[in-house]
């Protein structure tokens, strides 16, 4: 009796091709480089085995609620001005916890009043309780509120570091949420090795703002100084600021602002910026570009307050007090002392807009590309000795059936990289370790396969029968292991990061491909073998 | 080429050896686990990975002298670093690490390090490698981890609950815990750093020993359908013989693998490849002397109970 097999031989090599073309996709020649170059467009590597930059990022997403509550204090307190309500003043009492804010000294006659008032604007986003005794209302921000900002703040802080690191012109970088911890983000970076200068600007939070001058445009010696030419307290619209540290004033020292707290432009008003060489003085700066509603609003400003000051203010610190001597609609030009990297970063971030809240990093690792190589050549000599050792052994064992096994096994390794291919994973160090485990279990397979032929021929069956009656017990074997396996592969890919997920990677496909191997690709091999012998002939196993 | 004909050996017989072995090899690396957390506060050597802490590897122009980078870490305000020399000395290669940091730390020690030898040396170095991790993230990779494997244990128990009985599986993990007991206990004894990848290593060793324990069960299952009046003890017995020769052929061409793996993955793998090396020795033992002993010692403990003497073979065949 013998079986057709041409269906499933079609079948067999049906999956060699597709997986073939998983892993080189049409090459553009048959050479041994042409193949590599299509090889390595469709395989990814890790960034151990291609050398690069991983990093952690921790978003401190108080420095967004901050902000936030900054604006909604100077929100309150026009509200209640507007409403001719009085109070003694608004603050935020605790610097870690900034997402509460206390109206202080409300009048007792219309404290029905301000909580409508407060409740009314504020209440969707803030729980308002009143405290009759010192007559003081509290807004808290709500746990929703919170949570919907600490999430905004975190894909804002992804976006704009994509943003960065495309300009960068990094290749195939990834930048996502790090599932791990709170407010996390993952970055990695193939290629980077020089990483304080990628780090540098990614994590600049510069901001760029032109503020008001309130007080005197020279600034002050000292915080004491401004206090007390302003009888001991500050508008609640202004606020001070320091020089930067190489000094703003005519004589190179540390100086004190006064400023208007709200900035007349700032942040996503600009649109670019860029170096301008030392001028006659000596001189240097930087030329910056308005977008054309920051534009406007500056023209606005500008053409009103005509022999004003202006301070630029940038990352906190003021760099520069100019008089504005005539309307200026969308370009102007800082004055100060700059490095080249300085002036590189700021016109990058003003390009791709500032982060909402600042960022640390909380780990980071490189890899050198020739570290990467060598762990490759490693990895690679290992897998081939692995692997034709335990051919070889196969041959001399099974002899015949060996070659089965072989074959099996090189289709193995097609499956697997051509699934790698498809599915655009990531190839690690570790996932070459798993494909050499991928090996050990395919192996495992055939032995229990074959032995189990041998037992049934040694119990007095023909070939053909042995072969049916093996495969039918062993299967079941087969599949108990590999299920079980692939169940905790699974379970590595959704719960693991970094190596393990890439050794889980390759250990399920390859268990996947295993299974089609062993049960399907042997048996048919078996079958045609069995289909050629002559009666009475024996199996070479 | 057959190395196995019949082979008739009273595995069951020798179960108080297994034990005693088991013990012994659980025990050491219980001690060895004890020792190291008296001294170090963990119970095993912990990697960058899990711990925190930056490991800085750098390769020099010149054989570097250990001293010397001390002396300039030191000079640089940089103290307490751990020197070692990293793969083999003619790579002029070394391990520069410190340990345990804050999370602002993160970014400055690494920093502090290569300005400290970048001053001290005129010719280039090439920085090869770089980890700096925090604490807080060294802690959730440690939970992490833990978890997986957790997560992967219930999962490979629950699979052959469906496909066997509540017992095979419960013997199976108790065998694989077993296993996993000795290797982490052999990484205390001998002083390896776990890191990540040899988590991966732990996991890949938990598949293995469960591959062979299931070929194992499954053919007691088999054999326990076919025979009615053989005492469990012989009917284990003979699936172990039965299934001997696959168990010797697998667990040598895996360990031959592995061992390959050992001699010429590098240093980068040489944790991962040492964990599989012990892993596969103790997981082929265990497969044969720790979870099919504990099948037949469940038997005995329900007859003792005066319950029905049969172990259930499975619930499903095919």
């Amino acid at each position: 009796m013998k079986k057709n097999l041409n269906g499933k031989i079609a079948i067999i090599l049906g999956t060699l091709l597709v997986f073939l073309y998983g892993i080189f996709g049409i090459p553009k020649g048959i050479s041994g480089a042409a193949l590599e170059a299509a090889m390595t467009q469709r395989i990814h590597l890790g960034l151990d085995l291609r050398g690069g930059a991983h990093l952690i990022l921790q978003v401190m997403v108080k420095d967004a609620v901050n902000a936030e509550t900054d604006n909604a204090v100077a929100r309150i307190e026009q509200a209640l001005s507007t409403s001719h309500l009085t109070y003694t003043q608004v603050l935020k009492p605790n610097p870690n916890a900034p997402q509460t804010i206390v109206v202080q000294g409300v009048d007792p006659a219309h404290s029905s009043d301000v909580r409508n008032e407060l409740s009314d604007r504020f209440g969707t986003d803030y729980d308002v309780s009143g405290n009759s005794t010192d007559h003081s209302y509290t807004l808290t921000m709500k746990p929703s509120a919170l949570a919907d900002l600490s999430a905004r703040t975190l894909d804002q802080s992804i976006e704009t570091i994509r943003d960065r690191v495309d300009k960068l012109g990094v290749s195939e970088p990834v930048i996502q949420k790090y599932g791990l911890g709170e407010n996390e983000i993952l970055v990695e970076l193939p290629g980077v090795e020089d990483l304080d200068r990628v780090k540098d600007i990614i994590q600049s939070t510069s901001r760029l703002e032109v503020h008001e001058v309130a007080g005197n445009p020279d600034g002050y010696a000292s915080d004491q100084e401004a206090l007390a030419s302003l009888g001991g307290a500050i508008p609640p619209d202004q606020y001070l600021l320091h020089g930067d540290s190489q000094g703003v004033g005519t004589d190179g020292s540390d100086r004190v602002y006064l400023l208007k707290r709200v900035s007349i432009v700032g942040g996503k008003d600009f649109r670019d910026a860029s170096a301008i060489g030392p001028n006659d003085s000596g001189r240097q700066g930087v030329n910056f570009v308005l977008t054309n509603a920051g534009g406007e609003r500056f023209y606005d400003y500008t053409s009103s307050h005509v022999g004003s000051y202006m301070a630029i203010v940038l990352g906190d610190r003021v760099k520069n007090v100019a008089v504005i001597k005539s309307a200026i609609r969308d370009n102007g030009q800082i004055e100060g002392q700059f490095s080249k990297e300085q002036i590189d970063a700021l016109s990058l971030t003003l390009r791709t807009g500032a982060l909402p809240a600042s960022i640390v990093p909380i780990e980071q690792r490189t890899v050198g590309a020739s570290l990467g190589a060598d762990s490759i050549r490693q990895g690679v000599i290992a897998a081939v000795a692995g692997t034709l050792a335990v051919m070889a052994f196969m041959l001399l064992y099974y002899r015949g059936s060996g070659i089965n096994a072989d074959l099996a096994l090189f289709l193995n390794l097609v499956i697997l990289l051509g699934f790698m291919g498809f599915s655009q994973s990531v190839l690690t160090l570790p996932g070459i370790a798993g494909v050499i485990l991928t090996i050990g279990m395919g192996v495992d397979s055939n032995v229990l396969i074959f032995e189990r032929i041998r037992e049934e021929m040694r119990a007095g069956k023909g070939p053909a029968q042995a072969v049916d009656q093996g495969f039918a017990h062993a299967w079941i074997t087969i599949v108990d292991t590999h299920v079980t396996t692939i169940v905790s592969a699974a379970i590595l890919f959704m719960f693991g990061t970094g190596p393990v997920k890439g050794f889980a990677v390759t250990l399920f496909f390859g268990l996947l491909a295993n299974l089609f191997t062993a049960v399907f690709v042997s048996r048919v091999i078996f079958d045609s073998h069995v289909n050629n012998k002559k009666i009475g002939e024996r199996l070479s196993i | 080429m057959e190395l196995f004909g019949k082979v008739n050996i009273d595995w069951l017989g020798k179960k108080w050896y297994f034990l005693a072995f088991s013990l012994c090899f659980s025990v050491a690396g219980l001690i060895s686990m004890g020792i190291h957390l008296a001294h170090t506060g963990s119970p095993v050597p912990l990697g960058v990975d899990f711990k925190g802490g930056t490991e800085v590897q750098v390769t020099f122009a010149q054989a570097p002298d250990a001293n010397q980078v001390r002396q300039a870490t030191d000079a640089a305000g940089v103290h307490d670093v751990k020197i070692v020399s990293y793969d083999v000395p003619e790579k002029h290669e070394l391990l520069i690490s410190l340990p345990e940091q804050s999370d602002v730390n993160v970014d400055s020690s690494r920093k502090q390090i290569l300005d400290a030898l970048r001053t001290h040396y005129s010719n280039p170095i090439l920085e090869s490698s770089v980890q700096a991790v925090g604490p807080t993230v060294g802690r959730q990779l440690e939970k992490q981890a833990g978890l997986a494997t957790l997560y992967s244990l219930v999962g490979m128990l629950v699979y052959l609950w469906f496909r066997f009985e509540l017992i095979y599986g419960v013997a199976a993990v108790v065998a694989v815990f077993h296993d996993t007991l000795i290797t982490i206990g052999a990484f205390a004894l001998t002083g390896q750093e776990i890191s990540l990848t040899v988590i991966a290593a732990i996991l890949t060793l938990v598949g293995y020993s469960m591959n062979d324990t299931i070929v194992v069960f499954d053919r007691i299952r088999e054999n326990l359908r076919i025979t009615r009046r053989e005492s469990l003890s012989d009917v284990v017995n003979r699936s172990i013989n039965q299934t001997l020769s696959r168990t010797v052929l697998t667990s040598g061409l895996t360990f031959l693998t592995v061992l390959a793996l050992y001699i010429f993955g590098g240093k980068v793998l040489s944790g991962f490849s040492f964990a599989l090396v012990i892993g596969i020795l103790i997981g082929t033992y265990s497969s044969i002397a720790v979870a099919a002993p504990m099948l037949v010692a469940y038997q005995d403990w329900r007859t003792s109970k005066g319950k029905s003497a049969a172990l259930p073979a499975a619930k499903r065949g095919r």
